[in-house]
This record gives C-alpha cells, structure tokens and sequence, in this order.
C-alpha cells in the first residue's frame, strides 16, 4: 500500500523546473521565492520518483502515449535515481546559496534576473538527461545544458570569465557533435535510439567501433578527461560560485553518465585494451590534477584542477570492470558533488568577505570566517577519502575493486591521489591556525552562504556514515547487472 | 556503391574539413563557422543514412533528429555570436587569450 | 536499541556532544564551557565504571551499525579495549583540568577545546573499535583531530611541526588503508577475534600475509612513533603542554601502540604471527626503539624534547612486550601502556608548569627549581623514579613483568635491553632531579608569575600531583582487584588459553 499518488514522478521532474524556468523569466522581480520553490518542488518529487521506483522497480514511461521509436521515452532505475537525488541535493544547496550570493546590496540586478531563469533551465536539461531512455534524447538533453552552464559562466562578465565560457562553448558543442555523429552511426546500422533495443542489437562491427569511437570521444571531452580537460579549470573557476559549484558538481557527471550507460548497456563487448586506456588517462588526471591543485595561486582555480583529478577517479573503474568498481566510482561521484559544491561555497564565500582568493593571502579572511573554513576542511576530508566521509567509501570500494580485479596499481593511483589531495587541503587549511592580525577591508557574508557550505560539507562527511542506502538505490533494475553475470 | 553513401562520405568529408578548420583558425567567427560545417556534415549523414534499403521509402525517424538539431545548432550558434561580441567588447580581439594566468 | 547496544555510543557522545557545542560557544563563555568540559569527562568516566563493571561480569556491550555491504561499523568493549577506555577517560578528566588552568586568557580557547573532545572520542573510538575499518576511521579521525592542536599557537614553529606531522600520520594512514582493504579482500572479515582470524587462511597467502603485516605495523608504528618513524614526535613537543600530555599519554602514541597490540593479538593471532616469523624482527626494532630513543633522549637541552624522546623509547616497551611469545611478557607490555601514560603525562604536566610559572624550557634552566615549587618537583621525581623503574613505582612493574617475560621466553637478550634502557633512563633524569634539589636557586627566575604565595595556580598543580599519587598507587597496589596489572592478566589469559 503506497502512501505517495501514484503520477508520472519522473514526467514531473522535468516539467517542474521548466514551469520555473519561465515563471522566473516572466516575473524577475519573484524570481527568488519561485526559484526556491521550484527547487523545493523538485526534491520532492525526486522523493516521490524515489519512493516508486523502491516500491515498483524500475520505470518506464512514453511521453504523451507515443512510446520509441519515434516518441520519447523516460526510465528510471537506481543508476538514474541516485543521479536525481544528486541533483536534487546540490541543487536545493545551490539555490538556497545563490539567494545570498546574488541578491547582494552592491550587485547588479540582471545577474541575478538572469541567473535563476537558467539555472532552472539547468536542472531541467539535467534532469530530463537522466532520465532519456535513448541515445538521441540524450544528444538534446546535453545540448542544452551544455549552452545553460554556458550562458551561466559568462554570467560573471570580465574578460576571465567571457574567454573561459567561449571556449568552454566550443569544446561542449565539438564534443557534442562527436556525439551526434556517432548516433547517426548506430541508428544506421540498428535502426533504433532506444537504449534497450540497441543493447539488444548491437553486434561488435567497424561501424560500431567508429560510433564507439566517435561518442566515447565526444564524452570524454564534455568530462574533462586528462587530456581532454584544458578547458575546465579556467570555465569553472571564473564563474561566479554558484555556478562553479554547479558545473563542478553536477555538469561534468552528467556527460560521464551517458558514458557509463553506454559503456554499460551498448558496448559491453568493447575491448580490454580501451580500458585500460580509459583507465591510465584517469590515473593520469589524478596526478596531474593533484600537482597543479598543489602549484595553483588561486584557491578557485585550485578547487577545479582538484575537480580535474576526481573525475579522473571515476575512469579508474573502466580497467576493473566489477561491480564493485562501479559502485566505487558512482560513489566518488555522489560525494564529489556534494564535497566540491560545499568547496566552491566556501570559496565564493572568501571571495564575497575580502574580495580576493589568492591563497597566500588567505589568513586575513578564513580566520574570520570559521564557519566557512570549517566548511571547506570538512569538504576537504571527503575529497582527500579519509574517513568518515562518502569519499572515504568510494575510495575504499575502489581500492577493494582494484585488489580483487588484481590490478593493485590503480589503488596506488588512488592513495597517490589522496596524499596529494591532502597537501593542497591542508596548506589552505593551514592559514587558519596563522597569527595574522592585519586590518583587512571586508564585506559581511550573509549567514545562509556559510550555512549552506557547512551543511553541504556536513552531507558529504555523513555520506561516509549511511552509504549502505545510497547503495540499495544503486541495486534497483541492477544497471550494472550485465557486467556482473559476464 | 549507392548514392546515399556517397552523401554520408560527403558528410563525415565536411565534419573532417570543419574539424580541421576549428583547430587551425584562430577568430572566433571561423571557428563558429567551422563548427556549424561540421554540424551540417553530422546532419547530412544522418539524413543520407536514413534511406537504409535500396528504393524503399526512407526512414522518416532521421529527418525529424535533423530537424531538432538544427535547432539546437541555430541557438547554440546565436549564443556563441552574441558570446563572441561580448568577447571583442571586453578584451578587444575576437580570438581566445592564450592560457595567460594559468 | 538496548541499553548493551547503546552504551559504546553513550561513551563516545560523552566527548563528542559537548566538544561540537563548544565549537559554536562564543570565546568569553567561559564558565559554560568549563561545565560542559568537566561534565562530560565526568560523565564519560561514569558510562566507562558502568561498563569496566559489565564487562568483568561477562555483559556483551555492542553497538553495531552498517557502514557497508557486509563490512559494520562495530564498537565493542572487550577487555583489551576497557584496559585503554579506562586509561583515556581518566586521563582526559585530568588533562581536561590541567588545559583549563593552563590555557586561561589566551585566544581561541572555543576551538582548542572543541579538538579536545574531539581527539579523545577519537581515542575512545579507537580503543573500542571491534573491527580494522573501525579501527582506521577513528585513527584518520585523529589525525584530523590533532592537528589543530598541535598548531593552536599560530607560530611558524607550530605550523611547521604540524605540517611534518601530517606528513608522516597522512602516509601511515594510507598505508594503514592499503593493509586493511587488502586483508579485507583476503579473509571477507576484520571483526578482531581472539587469538586471531587468519590462521584458517590457505598456507599459500602466508607470503601477502607478512606483507600486509609490514603495511599494517608501519602505518600504525608512525603514531607509536617506532624508529625510523618517530621524527614527527620530538617536532610535536612545540605544541602546548596539556597537548603535549595528550599525544604523548593518552591519545596519538597510544593509538599506535593499541593498534599494534590489536593486529598481532586479534587480526593475526600471536601464534601465527610467530609462524609467520614476524614478531621477532619486530620486537628487534622495538628494542632498537627503546635503546635510540634514550640515548638521544641524553643529549637534549630542551627538557620536552628529552621527555619527548624518552616517549620514543618507553612506547616501545609495550610493542616489545607483546612481540615476546610468553604470557608474563604480554602482561608486562599491556600493563606498561597505562602505567606509561600516567607517568608520561606527570612529566609533561610538570614541565609545562615550569614553562607557565618560571619561564623554564630548558633543562640548564632548572637549578634550584624544587625551593620555589616543591609540590611541582615532587610530582616530577615521583614520575621520573617510574620511569627508571624504581620499586615500588608503576614502571618497576612492567619492567619486572617484562623481564620475566624475556627469561620464559627464552629471549635472554631482552634483559639487557631492558638495563641498558633503565640506565640511560637514570642517566637523562637523575642530574635533572640532582639540579633541581640540590644545586642553587639563580638570582631571578627567566619569567616569574605570581600566584599569590602558591608556587602555582589550582588547576596547573592539582593534575600531576593526582597523576603522580597515581604513579605511586598503581606500583604499590598492583595486585589489587581491577589494577591494571590484574586486568592484564585477565586479556593476557585470554590470548593464551586456548
């Protein structure tokens, strides 16, 4: 007996953010209270989604009773659920976060006029991405959110800013287009876009190693993979940080979902040796990642070089090939957005009280600002996998993943990784324990932007405390099933 | 060899040519250019491609992805131009800065 | 949740709650914050009596919570892990009283106190951990936790001996980590059981077994400061007394030794251990420990860094007792990590009252020092004399239960370890003794407080007078019911009856 009405959850998911999208385009004036409703909506009813797919399993729906081919089809399993409830998390911290941030006396009001209008827009292209059940739905659904995370760098305005977003616009639509050609590929060769019927159908054959070819490349480059990654750390960093946060958090995953779900569902034969390619990039971007983290000026662009390593982490599943792999990466996934939200807060939040974040200079602001340093410490042990903390499980089922797949030096990647991830934290972490009393021009942040950071960070460590619901989620429609029976 | 894939070669031709053309030029305009050749070269793919048997009426699914990502491509084009002014207005070039302060 | 499934929680909440309080509480509360210090150590001392109670009656005090599939988050008081609740939970109350006094007026007291709670349920964690993982979340959790503390001060020196201690603890850790989860995917358990879990293993793992054993004892030797892992400690002696007396006595040194107390009892099993043919390369080390750590201990001015050194050298008294395959040994080496702690922290007490009082920081300072406070110098000589192990203090008996151990176990050059050890011992703390009683008083003390006719305030000279009272009580009533040294025969008759 279900307690939760029994309507299109998922349809609602993706209409709700859209109905705020234009109700803040209509109304700027409102667009703060509608935006937090929306985005209060949209936790619940990833709740409700959350609460069917536990009771019923795994959902399907046909948009408007067309059903595939040529209608859009919606599915939800525990892969594309855990993935809502990410977005949903962040995203409720994000818009509450973002009522401080751009709602300053000072501040211009068409950023804020403009910010909410696409960040819903955002959350809706995300959304409906985690939901599309065929490849070419998953084209448009990046797309868009592509051109949103666009429009939302350049936000910022300045010349940092306006370079960062140009560039990262030509490197999502390039990566896109590899994409789309490869679709076209497929549906050449299969005569579908559903993801099921091609998993069905697709036999390893030159066209489907092109299309493999072709999508896993355009993927990878809208995931930043070492060393596809040169356009992130200057888009994320100049952003203002919200939308840093967003795009650290939420943006790059989404294209690496699509990724996994092929990987996964279509091109299950695909060889050994892509793998480990696969693999050796991320370990690269691990430490390359870590080393510039450790050598950055700026402590903004030193939290997206970190970002460039823990995607990295995720690729190190592709050579392990188990499940217990998989959960480790969706894991890291999960606490790396919930950590580098709570990261880029506190960031935005330094930048907001002393108006710099050169990290030499940092001990004139964080000391004064407790809550928020606390907030980035915390964050930090997420992100450096100690425990207790989500990047502590993923970093444990990894490592675990790596031993009994035999292959041990992907978890010297791993610990690698976290000795370096604890260097740049603590020489941050650091400045709060100096004896710096030099008189320091400051603006007052408003509590909600500290409080938002804190609590980010606070999840991120609790996530280390109650992994094994998160993980139950991860078991239903057993998207990893395939790779288990082979 | 059918006429249709003589326009799908054609196709991945103009996606290879944009390509090409993306990495080489530097003002932004060429390479917004560059990207919507290589967009049109995807679209002619999938539209040759979409005549799967010989004679047979073609697939109509093709056409209609064509027709959604032209639309995508047309507002992904308009935000990279009004990008691109706003990139000349703040820095006085149309091109992307060298990596200068990283 | 049952009363026997909620108390390990209970113990750990009794720190925990009141540190993150803390945390939020304005600097000028003082008096709340001294309440809410004081209230939960008491309380914690209380909840650990309750349990020290049931656990001798044979009560199962559990608390087991998923962490994942097939791997719980398990705290379980076992006699092993009371022997060291008892220890942090007394300790604490005292530290607790002497960080009070010590730290009165200066900046940042929120924050210094709210990683003060914070290190000592870490500890607690530690000590009742009932598996590895367990065991390695609350050992990160205090690194984390102590860092704080040992850079509190904001100077360069602070930060710098932080940052080297973060050096060696992070990469412990990590190695601790790389041990445990390979162990983990090896035997499918880590729940510490009696005697071990891995002598069912096939023979044919024995090779990975020594491996991860070397990974295991090297992530934790970093915290008990085993040579050639010790640099970080003599470093760490910048930070303020009472922490000080808190990483030396009670939390980061202990962690290390428990932890390796743990592995070779209730992961590897000390039979197998012996099979494996890893304990004697380990007590060798220890013994190389204990005898570097006193002759460097000799050569050092600065009196906290020779008390540092001198940890260096004690701690490892405990791993070489466990190392020694022999009952009357083990007991030795168990019964030193409390009678270690208690007068470990009698000295730096001491030596952070001369800091505070006179201004004293060097060992050439302190002429004369036992006129102008005796009770100070009484304390400290008290101390001393145990850790040379005169009789009838508490370190005569773990040297005694050592020894004897040494001679059942057939490891006869033990014994000279051991006189070797207590004579460098008498050589690094006797001319300071003969100083401070015997020789003249200077003209002016370096930087004199006053405190009114006392030699100190209340709460500086109440905590090693009781720790050195303990000193004492614990050497003269060795055999009493619930000494530690009973409560070390009781673990050790566990381990060796089969």
């Amino acid at each position: 007996m279900s307690y939760v009405p029994d309507i299109h959850w998922g349809v609602m998911v993706i209409v709700l953010p859209l109905a705020g999208a234009v109700c803040c385009f209509l109304w700027p004036r409102r667009a703060v209270p509608l935006g937090l409703v929306t985005a209060l909506g949209i936790v619940a009813c990833v709740a409700g989604l959350g609460w069917q797919v536990v009771e019923q399993g795994a959902q399907r729906y046909a948009v408007g009773g067309w059903g595939a081919p040529l209608g859009i089809d919606l599915y939800a399993d525990g892969l594309s659920l855990l993935m809502l409830m990410v977005a949903a998390v962040a995203g409720l911290g994000i818009s509450v976060y973002s009522c401080g941030y751009f709602h300053r006396p000072d501040a211009k009001r068409d950023k804020a006029k403009h910010f909410w209008p696409l960040w819903m827009f955002l959350w809706a292209a995300l959304n409906a991405l985690f939901l599309s059940a065929d490849i070419f739905n998953l084209y448009v659904t990046l797309e868009l959110l592509g051109l949103a995370a666009v429009a939302l760098v350049a936000l910022a305005g300045g010349a940092d800013a306006l370079t960062g977003a140009m560039r990262y616009l030509l490197v999502s639509l390039l990566g896109s287009l590899f994409y789309l050609l490869g679709v076209a590929l497929l549906y050449h060769g299969f005569g579908s876009v559903d993801i099921t019927l091609l998993a069905e159908r697709v036999e390893p054959s030159p066209v489907v190693w092109a299309a493999m070819g072709l999508m896993v490349t355009g993927l990878l480059l809208k995931t930043a993979l070492f060393p596809l990654h040169f356009w992130l750390p200057s888009a994320h960093a100049s952003a203002p940080a919200p939308v840093s946060a967003l795009l650290s958090a939420l943006v790059v995953k989404a294209s690496f979902y699509i990724l996994l779900r092929l990987w996964l569902e279509i091109f299950p034969f695909a060889n050994a040796a892509l793998a480990q390619l696969l693999g050796l990039l991320g370990a690269a971007a691990v430490l390359w990642g870590g080393f510039q983290a450790l050598f950055q000026a700026r402590l903004k662009m030193l939290i997206a070089y970190s970002t460039v390593a823990q995607l990295g982490y995720l690729f190190l599943a592709f050579p392990l090939a188990n499940v217990i792999g998989w959960t480790g990466a969706l894991y890291m996934l999960l606490s790396h957005a919930v950590a580098k939200t709570a990261m880029f807060m506190a960031a935005g939040n330094i930048l907001y009280f002393g108006g710099h974040d050169r990290i030499v200079d940092l001990d004139r602001v964080v000391q004064r600002l407790p809550l928020t340093i606390t907030a980035f410490a915390l964050a930090g042990v997420s992100i450096m996998g100690l425990p207790p903390s989500g990047g502590f499980i993923a970093k444990w089922l990894l490592l675990e993943a790596a031993i009994r797949a035999a292959q041990w030096w992907w978890g010297g990647i791993l610990i690698l990784g976290g000795l370096l991830s604890a260097a740049w934290v603590f020489k941050v972490v650091g400045y709060a324990f100096t004896q710096s009393e030099v008189p320091h021009e400051t603006r007052t942040v408003p509590a909600s932007m500290e409080w938002t950071a804190l609590v980010m960070a606070v999840v991120a460590i609790l996530l280390g405390l109650f992994a094994p619901w998160p993980l139950a989620l991860l078991e239903i429609g057993s998207p990893f099933g395939r790779e288990n029976a082979g | 060899m059918s006429s249709a894939f003589l326009y799908a070669l054609v196709g991945v031709g103009l996606f290879t040519l944009g390509l090409y053309a993306l990495i080489v030029h530097t003002h932004l305009l060429r390479k917004i250019l560059a990207i919507n050749v290589m967009a049109s070269g995807v679209f002619l793919v999938l539209v040759a491609l979409a005549a799967r048997t010989q004679g047979a009426t073609p697939d109509p699914v093709p056409h209609a992805m064509v027709i959604t990502g032209i639309v995508v491509a047309v507002s992904a084009t308009a935000l990279a131009l009004a990008l691109m002014l706003r990139v000349r207005a703040e820095t006085g070039r149309a091109e992307l800065a060298e990596e200068s302060q990283e | 949740m049952s009363w026997d499934s909620a108390l390990p929680l209970f113990v750990l909440a009794s720190s925990l709650l009141p540190g993150l309080v803390i945390f939020f509480l304005p600097e000028e509360r003082v008096a709340i914050r001294t309440t809410l210090n004081l209230a939960g150590a008491v309380l914690k001392l209380a909840l650990v009596g309750v349990m020290i109670w049931g656990v001798f009656h044979g009560s199962h005090y559990e608390t087991r919570l998923p962490l994942l599939p097939g791997l719980d988050l398990l705290l379980r008081a076992d006699s092993l892990s009371m022997l060291f609740v008892v220890l942090s939970s007394v300790l604490w109350l005292v530290t607790t009283v002497y960080a009070v006094g010590y730290l009165e007026g200066s900046p940042n007291r929120s924050r210094f106190f709210g990683f003060f709670s914070l290190c000592v349920t870490a500890t607690i964690g530690v000590a009742l951990a009932g598996n590895l993982v367990t065991f390695l979340l609350f050992y990160e959790l205090l690194t984390l936790a102590t860092y704080p503390l040992i850079v509190h001060r904001g100077t360069d020196e602070a930060r710098r001996a932080g940052r080297t201690y973060l050096i060696y603890t992070i990469a412990g850790g990590a190695l601790l980590l790389i041990g445990t989860a390979w162990l983990y995917t090896l035997s499918g358990t880590l729940a510490f059981t009696a005697r071990g879990f891995l002598s069912g293993l096939d023979e044919s793992h024995n090779g990975v077994l020594v491996v991860i054993f070397v990974l295991l004892i090297a992530g934790l030797g970093v915290k008990a400061a085993l040579i050639p892992l010790h640099g970080w400690l003599p470093q760490a002696m910048v930070a303020a007394a009472p922490v000080s007396a808190l990483l030396h006595a009670v939390a980061v040194v202990k962690a290390g030794a428990f932890g390796i107390v743990r592995v070779v009892y209730d992961v590897y099993g000390l039979q197998f251990s012996a099979s494996l043919g890893v304990t004697l390369p380990l007590a060798i080390v220890a013994a190389v420990t204990i005898i570097y750590g006193s002759m460097r201990a000799l050569f050092q001015d600065d009196l906290k860094r020779r008390l540092a050194f001198s940890t260096v050298s004690q701690v490892a008294y405990i791993v070489l007792g466990i190392t020694i395959v022999g009952p009357l040994a083990a007991v030795g080496g168990l019964v030193h990590l409390v009678h270690q702690g208690v007068m470990k922290i009698t000295l730096f007490f001491c030596a952070g009252n001369l800091a505070e009082t006179l201004g004293i920081h060097n060992v050439s300072e302190m002429n004369g020092v036992g006129r102008r406070m005796p009770w100070t110098m009484v304390a400290f000589t008290v101390a001393a004399f145990g850790m040379i192990g005169t009789p009838p203090l508490a370190g005569f008996v773990s040297k005694w239960y050592l020894g004897l151990g040494a001679l059942d176990g057939g490891q006869g050059w033990v014994i000279f370890v051991l006189a070797g050890s207590s004579l460098l011992n008498a050589a690094y703390f006797l001319p300071i003794l003969y100083a401070a009683w015997f020789k003249a008083p200077p003209d002016a003390w370096l930087a004199e407080r006053s405190f009114g006719g006392r030699e100190t305030a209340w709460a500086l000279l109440a905590p090693p007078l009781v720790t050195a009272f303990l000193t004492l009580a614990l050497g003269l009533l060795a055999s009493a019911p619930f000494s530690p040294l009973q409560w070390a025969r009781f673990i050790t008759r566990l381990e060796y009856t089969p």
